[in-house]
């Protein structure tokens, strides 16, 4: 038996399970990649050195977390997909196809965020990516997307635009969905922001680099759609006006992200909808702790906040999971805290004026009729709206209606839209809506991995 | 038709080996260890599954896992693509019908 089990090794799960390790607790990691780094800092002991220069400093910069994992008191199990939780201690996961099983006193969920869902007409067809996916592919693989175009609103599409042009492949254009009246209404939170200059500054660098490039920017653009017949051939929108068309062989959508809360509902961890990021986020209290004593939640997966927050929160729940095992005392705990938390909450600082200048696509919040929303099971917003019309209140019951959700994902890719739909059409706000209940396995799982697993378990 | 993406190193100067592997009756020459969803889509395939639904051409989508959209058949076993490595020989089919995972 573990002290302490991590899932999900990026920012907030290397920094806790170091921290953790380093203050005596013996702790197993796992991530369903072959290497640390979760998100931002994806393969970063690998890529850094072979295209640290196009990807910048702020990924370069997690290589030290990553070799953080490099402790004797540290299991790193890579590559090993959890797909069950059990009593709040044990995990079970498959690993290069055996499934497997280990316990511990205390659990983090660091399993990070997910790009929110952009139903808009034509996102299912092959080369519609997520930002995120051409970025990974340019950290893990070194493969830059051409005659791509982006499209959608926040940071992470500058910084994925700024990477494609250091990487000598500038999108054809960016397609931003903000529109001026977002910015004047997020102005409001600018003197919080200042506390998070780097950041801004950061994103006047980024656009910069963008207009020397000289990638084209569209804002306030409406009636996105994706034209094509066997994959995406073009961008079609209106903006300035007019219609446009970009042809275009890739199309990377964007707007923002939102908690990966398929592990902490599993567990039945109570989540609440968030207005100001337009998400549900798990419950916890400031060190971390969910409503299961034993099991603590840190980084985006709890709220967004970003790699440097994600680093910080794992940390405060290290401190506060080896007080609980009495490693350090409440005393020593609270002083270590503190600092880290007012470096939290600077960190966060900037989160309300970013949510606000970009806020979620609207038309993708609420597509036409015709949009598929469930990727899965191609159940289109149309059909949500016909379910509500019958007199189906929530999620749950849009299964039962027309099986959405229900695919391999588990609706982490409709599920926020799903809960939205009916919400709208039903006049209630998604807290009443809910969501859709998760249960194990979270990730799929073979009839020989269960068989293996249930063995060692007897054993 | 030709790759949308463009390798910023020649594989030829990758640490991985060629190995040959089949998609679809195929022939491909990958390098060993890739990611299989990125080498796939470095190859130049563009679908890499249709849905059970409709039949609909599916591509990697969110290369993270949290997708489902680049789930191949690989040597029999229905997995997502993003999340394995090329290996010698390996035999990829396009999984068919409801394959239930
Ligand atoms: C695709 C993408 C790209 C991003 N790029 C950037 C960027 O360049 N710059 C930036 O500032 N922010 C970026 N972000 C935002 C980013 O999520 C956070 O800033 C940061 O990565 C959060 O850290 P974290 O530790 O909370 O989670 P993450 O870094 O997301 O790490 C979570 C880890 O959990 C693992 N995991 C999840 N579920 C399971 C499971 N069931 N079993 C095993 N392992 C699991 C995942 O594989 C992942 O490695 C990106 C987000 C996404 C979704
Ligand atoms: S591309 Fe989304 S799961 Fe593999």
């Amino acid at each position: 038996m573990y002290d302490l089990i991590v899932i999900g090794a990026g920012p907030a799960g290397m920094a806790a399970a170091r921290r953790a390790a380093d203050l005596g607790l013996t702790v197993l990691i796992l991530d369903e990649q072959s290497r640390s780094g979760g998100q931002i800092y994806r393969d970063v002991e690998r890529a850094a050195l072979l295209r640290g220069e196009i990807l910048g400093k702020d990924y370069t910069d997690g290589i030290d977390l990553a070799r953080g994992l490099d402790h004797p008191g540290i299991t790193h199990a890579a590559s090993a997909s959890v797909w069950q939780i059990e009593d709040g201690y044990r995990v079970y996961y498959t690993q290069n196809g055996a499934g497997k099983t280990a316990a511990a006193k205390r659990l983090l969920i660091a399993t990070g965020a997910l790009e929110r869902p952009m139903p808009i007409p034509g996102w299912t067809l092959p080369g519609v990516m997520t930002a995120g996916a051409a970025q990974i592919l340019l950290k893990q693989s070194g493969m830059v997307a051409e005659r791509a175009v982006l499209a959608g609103a926040g940071p992470l599409l500058y910084l994925v635009a700024a990477q494609m042009v250091k990487a000598g492949a500038p999108p054809l254009a960016l397609v931003e969905t903000q529109t001026g009246g977002d910015f004047r209404r997020a102005l409001k939170y600018l003197p919080g922001a200042l506390r998070g200059w780097p950041y801004l500054m950061k994103g006047k660098d980024m656009l910069a680099a963008l207009r020397r490039a000289g990638v084209p920017r569209h804002t306030g653009a409406t009636g996105l759609r994706v034209e094509g017949g066997d994959r995406a051939e073009a961008l079609v929108f209106n903006a300035g006006g007019r219609q446009h068309k970009i042809e275009a062989r890739t199309v990377l959508l964007h707007h923002g992200v939102v908690p990966h809360i398929q592990a902490a509902r599993s567990i039945g961890i109570p989540h609440r909808w968030n207005a100001q990021q337009q998400c549900f986020a798990p419950e916890h209290d400031e060190t971390g702790r969910t409503a299961i004593d034993t099991v603590f939640i840190a980084g985006d997966g709890a709220g967004i906040g970003g790699a440097k927050a994600a680093a910080i929160a794992g940390r405060i729940s290290a401190l506060s999971i080896a007080q609980d095992l009495e490693r350090i005392t409440a005393a020593d705990c609270r002083r270590e805290s503190r600092p880290l938390q007012a470096s939290l909450n600077r960190e966060l600082a900037v989160r309300p004026f970013l949510d606000t200048a970009y806020p979620p696509y609207k038309e993708a919040l609420s597509p036409d009729d015709a949009t598929i929303v469930c990727r899965c099971e191609e159940v289109t917003a149309g059909d949500i709206r016909r379910y509500a019309g019958m007199g189906c209140l929530g999620p749950n019951q849009a299964k039962a209606f027309g099986r959405s959700g229900m695919g391999p994902c588990q609706g982490r890719y409709c599920g926020l839209t799903v809960t939205a739909l009916l919400a709208a059409a039903n006049g209630k706000t998604p807290d009443e809506t809910g969501y859709y209940r998760i249960r194990p396995p979270i990730k799929p799982v073979t009839l020989g991995e269960l068989a293996a697993t249930a063995q060692r378990k007897g054993k | 038709m030709k790759p949308a993406f463009r390798n910023l190193t020649a594989p030829a100067s990758s640490p991985g080996q060629m190995v040959a592997v089949t998609f679809d009756g195929q022939e491909l020459t990958l390098v060993e260890g890739e990611n299989l969803a990125a080498a796939l889509l470095a190859a130049g395939v563009d679908t890499f599954r249709e849905t059970p639904v409709s039949g609909a051409p599916r591509a990697p989508f969110c290369m993270m896992g949290a997708c489902f959209d680049c789930l191949v058949e690989i040597d029999g076993t229905v997995r997502q693509a993003c999340l394995a490595t090329v290996t010698d020989g390996m035999n990829i089919r396009k999984p068919n019908g409801t394959s239930d995972v």
